[in-house]
């Protein structure tokens, strides 16, 4: 169904970490970029589609007007708004927004860091686009923070704080942006596998709480009101995102599972763990029953490899884009 | 990340060495050659083993270690080891130290890698401790200690999240990427490939609490099962694996982590780097002034030296001859290796000289804007020279 094409080297090799991989395709400029966390450094490649050019970008977490203060990259991940694209960084620090290319920093927020020092991490992770105007991320408090993102320039402000999780922000995501009206549009999931279901608005809403079975929930991705999660266990489970009804269950992976991707235009979705399986299944619709159904397509097994990334490279499914822990190259796989 | 690895680090990088230096002192113990310098007896080696073994458990260095922080740099992880294998009648040169540091890496890497759960990090450690008190067992003073400190890390961990002790795993990742030195063992075992990567098999048991991949089951309204199919996984696995012990003692079912090199085979311990290979990061740290403070508290926080003024101390070539030293470095190092005596009473002043530095560091800290000062620089060359 699928076969391997050439690989993209990176600069250095991906770190582990949950859904290391983000992929913004430009179709005006016939142009697909890549970006991929290394410890403190986001490695961002710009890849022309005859496979002629390739160009490499590499930025630092650092807080301006300090010269050598960095820290540790959770995410990197391209945001799609109607009017820009942004590139969002998390990390132990706080919160960079560059252009989608990352030539300019638009956006700098640092995370309250607390008086005493605790035997918890602080960091931020999990980035998602919501609606037309906001960009959402994670905390290891549970916190989201909803930014509301002008249609340009860096007038970029912090516009709420969701605070309904307890534990570490793992991912967050969402569908329906422009003119498509949902009834949620917005999923967030943390490190003790709950999940939150919201409606994106100048003040966000809560719809429903799906609660966790202290099983970390690495991965979330929302399709037609469906939440697709990922999970430790290697487990994926998809939920009705506002009645929290589970539809179906998958013991997909031998291991923990570190990236779930889809394809919104073929509901095709893609599912990476530390196993070093990529795996493809189809998700269907049933109108009869109100229920989603999932069926396997495709397995790739990257030979002796935790894979930390997977994303489709367009909407229809037709390439994806895989990469590992220790690999200095991003992997592509394109339809047969 | 994570500011939880520490105690963890040094007990299963400490065990890896303990490992080697066991294998090793036996190994001098077979010398032909009768004369003094080259045997060591089963009393010199256990002597070693305790000294080191009271040192890194002991209450001041292991609470130094529980306190919340982050994970250090290569370059503090390794002169801290240093230290530690250094507070005994035994002393390395650097070469063998380097080549020590390379398998103790290489080996916990590999342990971290194919943990099956984040949490049996847990395991693993404790499989560490476990071969720890059999080495200690003839010394209650020692034994306890190694008790003690067991049952604090079980307190501490305990409260833990898997998706904590992931992040705890992750950071662990980070600090050992990009390294793949060929280990000898290893190669032979098969468990790391020539290119220096580990092997991870899509064959075996899956974790406990894992199923086997290759189910998908849905669901009606009312949560019942309506039907069940199944898809192939691409893999063997098995299922129903035992969950190890967590307690002080106890079947930890899982081997990672137990002492590879019990057979005495000298070549085991070999060491190769893959031609294209980065080198652990060894360049001055910018935010070498933290670190150094935490060195400084640790040092200081290390019992005083074990062995009395006046008692000879006894220098070591750790990989025995030195046509295996040439054939281990495969015949890239430029020069042979010259033994450098380091001794006891120097040690000691360099640990209190550099406590005393960094303690003046530490009031002057907010008054530099400059992190990289030739103080800073000093300090770096005065550890080299430990």
């Amino acid at each position: 169904m699928y076969h391997k094409e050439k690989s993209i080297q990176i600069k250095n090799s991906a770190s582990a970490l949950y859904n290391n991989l983000s992929v913004l395709r430009i179709a005006p400029r016939r142009l697909t970029y890549f970006t991929v966390v290394h410890a403190n450094v986001v490695n961002t490649v710009s890849a022309s589609w005859d496979g002629l050019n390739y160009s490499h970008r590499q930025l630092q977490s650092k807080e301006p007007n300090v010269a050598t203060s960095t820290s540790l990259i959770m995410q990197a991940a391209f945001c799609v708004l109607p009017s820009r694209d942004l590139l969002v960084v998390s990390s132990q620090k706080g919160i960079q927004m560059y252009e989608s290319d990352g030539s300019i920093m638009v956006y700098w927020h640092a995370l309250d860091t607390p008086e005493a020092p605790t035997a918890q991490a602080v960091f931020a992770r999990g980035i998602s686009a919501v609606s037309d105007n906001y960009i959402c991320v994670g905390v290891s408090s549970g916190a989201v923070l909803v930014f509301d993102i002008p249609s340009k320039g860096s007038n970029i402000t912090l516009s709420e704080v969701l605070e309904e999780h307890k534990e570490a922000i793992t991912d967050i995501a969402s569908e329906c942006s422009g003119s498509q009206e949902c009834l949620a549009n917005l999923v967030t999931a943390d490190d003790g596998g709950s999940m939150c279901v919201w409606k994106s608005g100048e003040e966000f809403q809560l719809l429903n709480k799906i609660p966790g079975l202290d099983i970390t929930c690495s991965s979330v991705k929302l399709w037609k009101g469906t939440v697709l999660a990922g999970y430790g266990t290697g487990q994926i489970r998809l939920y009705e995102a506002v009645t929290g009804i589970l539809h179906a269950e998958v013991n997909a992976h031998a291991r923990w599972i570190y990236s779930l991707d889809i394809a919104p235009f073929s509901g095709l979705l893609l599912s990476a763990a530390e196993d070093s399986f990529v795996r493809v299944w189809h998700l269907s619709m049933t109108p009869e029953t109100n229920s989603v159904e999932i069926a396997h397509l495709h397995n790739e097994c990257v030979t002796d490899t935790q894979i930390c990334g997977a994303k489709f490279c367009d909407g229809d499914g037709y390439a994806f884009a895989v990469t590992g822990y220790d690999l200095s190259e991003i992997i592509r796989y394109v339809q047969s | 990340m994570s500011l939880r690895t520490l105690p963890l680090v040094f007990i299963n990088l400490g065990g890896e060495m303990l490992y080697i230096l066991d294998q090793r002192l036996r190994a001098h113990n077979t010398s032909e050659d009768k004369s003094e310098k080259g045997v060591w007896s089963e009393s010199d080696r256990k002597r070693v083993l305790n000294d080191i073994v009271g040192t890194m458990f002991s209450k001041s260095f292991m609470d130094e270690l529980l306190k919340p922080q982050q994970l250090y740099s290569h370059r503090t992880m390794k002169t801290v080891l240093t230290r530690l294998a250094h507070t005994s009648i035994m002393k390395l040169n650097p070469a063998s130290m380097d080549k020590l540091y390379e398998l103790m890496i290489m080996a916990f890497k590999y342990q971290v890698f194919l943990c099956p759960r984040p949490k049996d990090l847990l395991l693993i450690s404790y499989n560490h401790i476990d071969t720890i008190r059999e080495f200690v067992r003839d010394t209650p003073v020692v034994l306890n200690q190694v008790d003690e400190t067991h049952r604090n890390i079980i307190e501490v961990y305990s409260s833990l999240s898997e998706g904590q002790f992931q992040l705890l795993r992750q950071t662990l990742l980070i600090f050992f990427q990009d390294m793949h030195i060929r280990v000898s063992l290893f190669l032979k075992n098969q468990i790391q490939n020539p290119s220096g990567r580990f092997v991870l098999t899509t064959s075996g048991p899956v974790p406990y609490g894992v199923d086997v991949p290759g189910l998908i089951r849905t669901f009606d309204l009312r949560g019942r099962e309506v039907s069940r199919s199944e898809f192939p996984a691409g893999g063997a696995y098995s299922g129903l694996v035992r969950e190890g012990s967590f307690d002080l003692n106890g079947d930890r079912v899982l081997r990672l982590g137990r002492n590879l090199y019990r057979v005495d085979h000298p070549e085991e311990t070999q060491t190769s780097r893959t031609p294209s290979v980065q080198q652990p990061d060894s360049t001055p740290n910018p935010l070498a002034k933290e670190e150094l403070n935490q060195l400084a508290r640790l040092m200081g926080s290390m019992k005083a030296e074990n062995v009395p003024i006046g008692e000879p101390q006894f220098r070591i070539n750790l990989f025995t001859t030195d046509q295996e030293e040439e054939a281990a470095s495969g015949g890239e190092q430029e020069a042979m290796f010259q033994v450098i005596s380091i001794q006891a009473v120097q040690d000691e002043q360099a640990a209190s000289e550099l406590a005393r530095i960094a303690g003046q560091f530490t009031d002057e800290e907010e008054k530099l804007e400059n992190p990289s000062s030739n103080k800073g620089d000093d300090l770096l060359a005065l550890m080299d020279d430990l």
